[in-house]
């Protein structure tokens, strides 16, 4: 007798792991999806934050420095001060006279037949290359005086795009609506799949036979179809875009909901429910749905990447995301546009596409591997 | 046999039926049409131009002489290609998507079962692990990517082939694109392969073979992998038909003159006629192969029989 209560309560001490902690340290082991997961945070604060950071706004265009290559240092050249300083002045219509520039401030003697009037100021500070611009020694007749600017130095690290907009920006921004929308969307399958998968399977029969036969209809028409078609009547927004991916995403989800759906229907907690008198709503919300939760996630992971996947390829067809708004689609696309001379265009892009799609791919093996109780 | 095909082929002419239907009254409940420009036309030449293409009638008027010509294999003139009618659109356009597709799909036969078995034979080995690693970056990188940077490297950095055009199908012309198409579908089949290959190596069949003493050549090629190609062929199916009827990406970065692009040209347009075309295409494509897999199944599996 007392060993069977210190048995017990031996038993008791050890915790018990549910099936979520068993999944997650299956997951940790994983170094490939650790490695993926931290990955994808970093780019996902990236996409959020990166952008407020950012000293160029992703949609403020640079008309001097325009596809101006990728460099770790700061523009202008120093080379590029001179001329550009002296051909801002020129627009004032002053005579220049020596142009001298000393670390970050640019000097010109200028000089006119006329009173100089400060407003010429103003060509200089249009200029992207400098900032501050002021009249400095104004001689007592009025005639000549000293320009006097700040040069504005701008790291592009990216370089910047054929309309002069800094590539890093847009990047991050693309990095945020490429992530949002992919979640977005795949969340959009889920609602969809479930429910529909769901209550087809549950019901069963004639009901069943109707609904999975429109799903295989719809299964046979192109899914850019109904894209087209959808961005035709909505116009291209945002939200446009991840209801129309959802909404051709959640079939192969309905499928898989289906078949669970069928299986979980026959079990005695089921019965017992109906016996009780719970209405079929309620048995779907309570006991079904919850039930096909496993398989569901697994497969809302290989989702995500898919989502992010399609919208690309539909900005790169230019029906997603309008500019200056951007995605890494667009910016691929644009890049591909621009790559003769303009390599980092297509590059930088491509390579944080790849980035993500490969850590997404990763996590969603993972996950598989970690929630799949058929691999234990 | 002979039978089987037959009845296949008639059971698909309502699943074509149904796809077409929908199309049709899908594209048209868009709004705007195919003469919708910038600055209206004059009302009474839109007229006649909308009476000219039967576009005045109701639509279910529309809908029954589209399929009366679709039955005389008419399929319309095309809207917005002025002087060209669909058909002719496809018999210039359809030769080119297919020589490209079946080369892609030939190459990515070749060497995804080559790789894919190489790597189930030589399982958890370096050639193993370097397969799958590479089948894994074939799957993930999307074709938009690997078109323009095929095209940026060996185009314009190396200047080895042409970036792009058709060049009358000359081969330089034709080697980025291939690989473009081949390159995602080599990853899959190999994964494909190896999966199934390993699986097969352990089956029953096999060790019965290899206990009956026939030389590994012979049990690996006619035994295991034949039985191995199963999932790779039902893979083909839908996979075939999309390869031989041109991918809008490929045609558009390397500017190739295929069907692939009309799909999304024309329902941008609103061309109707050629939407409608291209939707019939593929749907037949996919018909044909799907039969096509079917036969080839009962081919490699025996126990698979269709009566």
């Amino acid at each position: 007798m007392t060993e069977t209560i210190s048995a017990h309560s031996e038993l008791d001490y050890r915790q018990s792991r549910s099936l979520g902690q068993d999944a997650w340290l299956r997951l940790r082991r994983n170094k490939a999806a650790v490695v993926s997961m931290i990955v994808l945070i970093a780019l996902a604060l990236t996409g959020i934050f990166g952008p407020m950071l950012s000293p160029h706004p992703y949609d403020r265009i640079y008309p001097q420095y325009v596809r101006a290559p990728a460099s770790f240092e700061a523009y202008p050249r120093a080379d590029d001060i001179t001329p550009a300083f002296e051909s801002a002045i020129e627009r004032g219509r002053v005579t220049i006279g020596e142009i001298t520039i000393e670390g970050q401030t640019a000097r010109a003697l200028i000089s006119n037949d006329e009173p100089i009037d400060d407003r010429i100021t103003r060509y200089v500070d249009r200029s992207d290359l400098f900032s501050n611009a002021r009249i400095e020694n104004l001689s007592a007749d009025g005639l000549s005086a000293e320009m006097v600017a700040d040069v504005q130095r701008l790291r592009f690290l990216f370089g910047t795009d054929a309309n002069g907009r800094d590539v890093l920006t847009r990047t991050m921004i693309g990095i945020r609506i490429s992530l949002a929308i992919g979640l977005l969307a795949s969340l959009m399958a889920l609602v969809l799949g479930v429910t529909y998968g769901a209550v087809a399977g549950y019901l069963g029969g004639r009901v069943d036979n109707v609904m999975m036969r429109f799903v295989d209809i719809l299964y046979s028409l192109p899914f850019i179809f109904f894209v087209i078609l959808l961005v035709v009547f909505f116009g291209r927004s945002f939200v446009l875009i991840f209801i129309a991916i959802g909404c051709t995403e959640w079939l192969d989800m309905a499928r898989i909901v289906r078949g669970q759906t069928l299986t979980i229907k026959r079990q005695e907690y089921v019965e017992a429910a109906q016996a009780m008198g719970v209405t079929s709503w309620g048995i779907l919300r309570r006991h079904v749905i919850p039930n096909t939760l496993g398989p569901v996630i697994v497969f809302v992971t290989l989702l995500v990447p898919k989502a992010i996947l399609l919208e690309s390829l539909l900005s790169f067809l230019g029906l997603g995301v309008q500019p200056p708004l951007t995605s890494l689609g667009l910016l691929i696309s644009d890049g591909a546009a621009n790559m003769r001379g303009a390599s980092w265009l297509l590059i930088y892009p491509a390579v944080t596409l790849t980035i993500i799609l490969f850590a997404l791919n990763f996590l969603g093996d993972g996950l598989r591997d970690a929630l799949d109780p058929k691999d234990r | 046999m002979v039978g089987y095909v037959l009845r296949r082929l008639l059971s698909a002419i309502p699943t074509v039926f149904i796809i077409v239907t929908l199309a049709f009254f899908m594209i048209r409940i868009a709004p705007g049409g195919p003469f919708d420009l910038e600055r209206p036309l004059d009302p009474l030449i839109m007229e006649n131009i909308n009476r000219a293409y039967n576009l005045d009638k109701p639509l279910w008027q529309q809908y029954l002489l589209y399929l009366g010509n679709l039955a005389q294999g008419d399929l319309g003139p095309s809207f917005t290609r002025r002087d060209f009618s669909v058909m002719d659109l496809f018999r210039t356009g359809l030769p080119v998507s297919i020589q490209l597709g079946a080369m892609a799909l030939s190459l990515a036969l070749i060497v995804g079962t080559a790789l894919g078995a190489l790597a189930a034979l030589r399982q958890n080995t370096w050639i193993d692990y370097m397969v799958v690693g590479t089948a894994t970056l074939g799957i993930t990188i999307p074709p938009f990517v690997i078109a323009p940077v095929l095209s940026l490297f060996f185009g314009v950095m190396l200047g080895w082939l042409p970036a792009g055009g058709w060049g009358g199908g000359q081969f330089r012309y034709l080697v980025l694109p291939v690989a473009t198409l081949a390159l995602p579908q080599i990853a899959i089949i190999a994964r494909l392969t190896r999966g199934a290959t390993i699986e097969a190596l352990r089956s029953n069949h096999v060790r019965t073979a290899r206990a009956y003493g026939l030389p590994t050549r012979v049990v690996v090629v006619t035994h295991a992998l034949r039985a191995a190609m199963l999932p790779v062929v039902s893979y083909l199916g839908p996979t075939a038909a999309a390869l031989l009827t041109g991918s809008v990406v490929v045609e558009t970065i390397f500017g190739i003159p295929g069907i692939g692009r009309y799909f999304v040209q024309g329902a941008l347009g609103r061309d109707y006629t050629l939407v409608m075309g291209t939707v019939i295409v593929i749907a037949v494509f996919v018909v044909i192969f799907n039969l096509i897999v079917d036969i080839l199944y009962a081919w490699l599996d025996p126990r698979v029989r269709y009566d």
